[in-house]
């Protein structure tokens, strides 16, 4: 679509800013990159009255136009970089009405910038129940701007500020908020000068912020650096002195233009909520009970939609199968892409379920209560309060979990996040914990009421806990903070979740993961097709040669053939003959060639073991019965010493190895997609396998 | 005295600030001089705290805190 102007959305957090956002928008919107950075950018176009089409960009949500993260460097960025021709026609600045002040201050920056602007006052509602009457002509006025009074959660005066983007001017009218040639008259007259700003503000952020801007080039830099040795520049304190002259105007324009009540009323709804949610005692005990919903509620709500996704492919590849004729295109297609595909998409539901729990807890209020209430547990593992969601959402599945730390802010918190929440026991181990207990722990109980599997798999769910808070602390102290560590936060009054935008983040995160995860995981799946599908040189054909002897053909049943065919021919693979290779290597650990190709095609997703375990020993039947898979390993014996292959070492340090290591090509494709910088999956992958591989030795040689 | 010798309740009025990049990011958030802030809760574990500053509620840990005099 082609737009006939650009609108940019600016405001401070919980201003109702993605709500206007997505009501401006309605399904028009895509999320992509921003050029040359690594922070997504959320677009989409809005019909305007007079018939011409306005792109609305939503930048994230900023206290000031001074970047705190990298998420808020972009608002400036986006502001000033005339030459990618990045810079809106019109912004519109949102502030709530109930809390004009703070609000303010990032209008008086934006303002400053001399791009055309429009207010958007939003809440309006909320402000006058509260009993704040504002002048909205006189504070226009005062402007210069056109001010728009809206209500974004009730969908009020939406036409109207539509109705203003389409009238709003081409030239700047805002009145200048503070003297700006005062701060740092000749440097900002001499950068001014040298790089043909017109605008004194511009040049003066240029100062603050040439080293984080990518479209300086490094010269250009060095240059500013320069002038501002030159004119003895100090950065903070400029904005110090800056912060309070623009204080000083909002305080003068709200003198004039807003009535509050003059009873303080501070017993609001809000603070009587907070004084259960965050007390001592009660505080705690709701939180885990919302956890415990939330870990319910992935578990057993997504079981329904999961198996169905599941019957579907399952459906979709029998006929495929059964419609066009059989050959390597075919198996490609079944074998390889759709069951790719039925991955992706098996997670979908609870990728859903946990984004729609997350962004609820996010919208009434109630994230930033958790983070208050844990940031100082947390802080002492090198971790925040807010990374306490996404570790408790690592039960059901690492990929929506490591998507939703982009609600913290702090960086080096963050990538601590990302780093060990795939140690959490995702649901994907599940299928490989029980299959292996129940191979070698006995069903027998213990003090009468533990049975002794279920302590094993309590314990196994407890060390991933561990490893990942143990893990934390190290990383604590390797991770290099690039920012001061400080926790200075907005606690929002508790309000009614938007429904819509709940939805909206369920089919967002939802999209954003089949499609981005989506291509790797095929990519990998297609790899392991090629490798388990081929052998090197004529092996295949001798194999068909030798079965289609007599002494097979007329001994055994067709079925049990095909099995033994299938599972002499996986040996023969290339994946067969990595196993073999690998060998040497996963000695030491009690694992043979087989477990080797396991462990090798298992890395896509962890559940392919079981499925490999039943094709390498040629199960009779159906390849996802467990007890069938069981047996079979249960009577596997090793060749040379006769003695079973599965000891309690080789099941425990096998489980070991699954609880460490990465095996998991979404989570690699996820990481990949948040840091957006290969370097973190390649360290995570090193650091869970060099961990994998010595828990597993010394669980193996413990135990042997 | 510092902000952060407030018991919960109490109010106070911002003189000045002894960390200048904290100050940027107070002042920024509506802790300005001149302003009054009430503390309106502590976490359970004693950290951070909630103050009421410029019509909203703003927690920061007591090291930040402690880096704004009070008058």
């Amino acid at each position: 679509m082609k737009a006939d102007i650009r609108v940019a959305l600016v405001g401070n957090p919980n201003t109702g800013k993605s709500t206007l956002f997505n009501i401006l928008t309605g399904l028009n919107q895509k999320i992509g990159n921003f050029p040359g950075v690594t922070v997504d950018k959320k677009t989409g176009f809005c019909q305007l009255p007079d018939g011409r089409t306005a792109e609305i960009i939503d930048l994230p949500g900023t206290y000031s136009i001074y970047p705190k993260s990298k998420d808020e460097s972009i608002v400036f960025s986006v502001l000033a970089d005339k030459a990618k021709g990045m810079v809106p026609d019109l912004i519109v600045v949102i502030l709530d009405a109930s809390n004009l002040k703070r609000n303010l201050l990032l209008y008086t920056q934006i303002a400053d910038l001399k791009i055309p602007v429009i207010v958007a006052l939003n809440m309006i509602d909320v402000s006058e129940k509260a009993g704040i009457i504002i002048d909205i002509n006189l504070f226009a006025q005062k402007l210069g701007v056109p001010v728009v009074p809206i209500s974004a959660r009730k969908i009020k005066g939406i036409d109207q500020l539509k109705t203003t983007i389409a009238y709003a001017n081409k030239i700047a009218l805002q009145q200048d908020t503070i003297d700006v040639d005062t701060i740092a008259p000749k440097l900002v007259a001499q950068i001014q000068a040298e790089y043909k700003i017109d605008n004194p503000y511009l040049a003066l952020q240029l100062a603050h912020q040439h080293e984080t801007l990518g479209f300086l080039t490094p010269a250009e830099s060095d240059r500013i650096e320069e002038l501002e040795k030159e004119h003895a520049f100090h950065s903070q304190k400029a904005q110090a002195s800056e912060t309070i002259a623009r204080y000083n105007f909002i305080n003068d324009l709200l003198y004039d233009t807003v009535k509050k009540p003059e009873t303080a009323h501070d017993e609001t709804v809000s603070n009587k909520i907070d004084k259960i949610l965050t007390h001592k005692v009660f505080g705690f005990i709701i939180f885990f009970a919302i956890l415990m919903f939330i870990f319910q509620a992935i578990f057993s709500w997504s079981a329904y939609p999961m198996s169905l996704i599941e019957q579907l492919f399952i459906k979709l590849q029998s006929l495929i199968s059964k419609t066009m004729p059989a050959g390597p295109l075919v198996s490609l297609i079944s074998d390889g892409i759709i069951a790719g595909l039925s991955g992706v998409m098996v997670f979908v539901p609870q990728i859903a379920i946990l984004f729609a729990l997350i962004s609820i807890l996010e919208d009434t209020g109630y994230m930033s209560r958790v983070t208050f209430m844990m940031d100082k547990v947390m802080r002492k593992v090198g971790l925040n309060g807010k990374s306490v969601v996404p570790l408790i959402g690592g039960f059901a599945c690492a990929v929506p979990s490591i998507m939703s730390t982009r609600n913290i802010e702090n960086w080096k918190d963050r990538m601590i996040t990302i780093m060990v929440t795939p140690l959490v026991a995702c649901s994907a181990r599940l299928p490989v914990y029980t299959l292996l207990i129940a191979l070698v722990v006995p069903d027998r109980n213990v003090w009468w009421v533990f049975n002794m599997r279920g302590l094993a798999l309590t314990a196994m769910y407890l060390l991933s806990i561990v490893s990942a808070i143990v893990v934390a602390f190290v990383m604590k102290f390797i991770l290099k903070s690039r920012e001061r560590g400080y926790f200075i936060m907005e606690l929002p009054v508790y309000r009614m979740p938007r429904w819509k935008n709940v939805a909206f983040t369920m089919y967002d995160r939802s999209k954003t993961f089949v499609f981005q995860a989506g291509k790797v995981i095929i990519a990998v799946s297609i790899i392991l097709w090629v490798l388990k599908s081929y052998g090197p040189g004529d092996r295949f054909a001798q194999i068909d040669k030798a079965f289609s002897q007599p002494k097979y053909t007329k001994t055994m049943t067709p079925d049990s053939l095909e099995k033994v065919i299938a599972s002499e021919k996986l040996e023969n693979s290339y994946a067969g003959v990595f196993g073999h290779v690998i060998e040497p290597v996963i000695k030491p650990l009690g694992f043979d060639w087989k477990i080797g190709i396991a462990l090798i095609s298992s890395f896509a997703a962890r559940e392919v073991f079981v499925g490999t375990m039943a094709t390498i020993y040629s199960v009779e039947g159906d390849a996802d019965k467990m007890e069938s898979v069981q047996q079979k390993m249960h009577g596997a014996t090793n060749p040379d010493t006769g003695k079973p292959v599965f000891t309690l070492a080789v099941a425990f340090s096998l489980m070991m190895f699954y609880a460490f290591a990465m095996q998991c090509a979404s989570t690699v494709a996820v990481v990949f997609r948040e840091t957006k910088d290969w370097r973190w999956p390649a360290a995570q992958f090193a650091y869970m396998t060099a961990l994998a591989y010595s828990a597993s030795f010394i669980v193996y040689h413990l135990l042997k | 005295m510092r902000l952060s010798q407030l018991e919960v309740g109490e109010t106070g009025i911002v003189k000045e600030f002894t960390d200048l990049e904290m100050s940027v990011k107070l002042m920024e958030m509506g802790c300005l001089p001149g302003e009054e802030i009430k503390i309106s809760r502590i976490a359970p574990l004693g950290d951070p705290i909630a103050i009421h500053v410029s019509g909203y509620q703003l927690s920061l840990r007591k090291f930040e805190a402690s880096t704004i005099i009070l008058q």
